[in-house]
């Protein structure tokens, strides 16, 4: 990637980034957005963090690792439980990585 | 990149995709799909800032983050009385966008000194906040149905070209969401006119 291509890219992401943030901030309440759409977006938080989250966890090296020795899962698995049970993100951001860590220490791999 | 676009997972997906040399206009495609979930919050904080000028709009909408959406709503619901709580907002704002910046500066500095500091699994930070974010926001079937279906089509999905694993299973997710959802208050409307 030469540095016309990455200029493009920073300048294009903070550009659809700030696209999808700004607007329904300022102008929803003053105006009204289809129900169906509405709807949909209620899906999405859930949807994309869900993508993100499992390559994370199955697949952390690139392939697929399902293993006790593969932290990411593990740790993953717990996290998910924690979440569940306390519903508090700080909480489930220390314990998560305290889990984590303590996995790799004690048992090993990546 | 982290002073102008701000936008944590979606910079992290982006600077992987560059890694495989996908085509830019790919990547900010992803982009895109990535922080759409920001329209979302824009929408769920907007009719709290409705009475806000637009020096407070703009770079409250630059800043929007899922950390600070997180702490914002739960300001916003949980006291109804304060008129200045758009500066709690701001707080969070320029709390993570300081820390953002000094983080990469930080590694952008040190990063390329230490061997081994991509093996010490601190990209394990964003997946125990994403389950912190998404998991106490499924309080229903379809929510639970769009997770799950997202989560396994990610999985199913990841051998794509150009990353399309991740916008085609977020699709997956929000149609089962939306479909359950349809499916299931279809009988109660039957039942229990409202």
């Amino acid at each position: 990637m030469d540095a016309g291509e990455a200029l493009f890219l920073v300048i294009g992401m903070a550009l659809v980034t700030f696209a999808v943030r700004y607007p329904l901030l300022a102008f929803t309440g003053r105006v009204s957005l289809p129900a169906r759409m509405v709807r949909a977006l209620r899906f999405v938080p859930v949807a994309v963090l869900s993508a993100l989250v499992a390559p994370a966890m199955f697949m952390p090296a690139g392939a697929p690792d399902i293993s006790l020795t593969n932290a990411y899962l593990v740790s993953g698995l717990v996290t998910i439980a924690i979440a569940w049970w306390k519903k508090n993100l700080l909480l489930t951001i220390a314990l998560g990585m305290a889990v984590f860590f303590a996995w790799r220490l004690l048992v090993g791999g990546g | 990149m982290s002073l102008i676009v701000f936008a944590g997972s979606a910079q992290f997906v982006a600077v992987g995709m560059v890694a495989q040399a996908v085509y830019p206009p790919l990547i900010v495609l992803t982009v895109f799909v990535v922080n759409l979930r920001h329209a979302l919050y824009a929408m769920s904080l907007g009719p709290h800032m409705k009475n806000l000028p637009q020096r407070w709009l703009l770079p409250l909408g630059f800043w929007l983050t899922d950390e600070t959406y997180a702490v914002s709503i739960r300001r916003y619901t949980e006291d109804e009385g304060s008129a200045d709580r758009h500066w709690y907002v701001l707080g969070s704002a320029l709390s993570m966008y300081a820390n953002w910046q000094l983080c990469t500066f930080v590694g952008v500095f040190i990063g390329g000194r230490v061997a081994d500091a991509a093996t010490w699994g601190l990209d394990f930070a964003m997946v125990v906040t994403f389950i912190g974010i998404a998991v106490p926001m499924i309080r229903t079937y379809p929510m639970l149905a769009c997770a799950l279906a997202a989560f396994v089509s990610a999985l199913a999905l990841n051998g794509l070209p150009n990353r399309l694993g991740l916008i085609v299973a977020a699709v997956i997710g929000i149609a089962a969401g939306v479909l359950s959802e349809q499916w299931l208050s279809a009988p109660a409307r039957d039942r229990q006119p409202t």
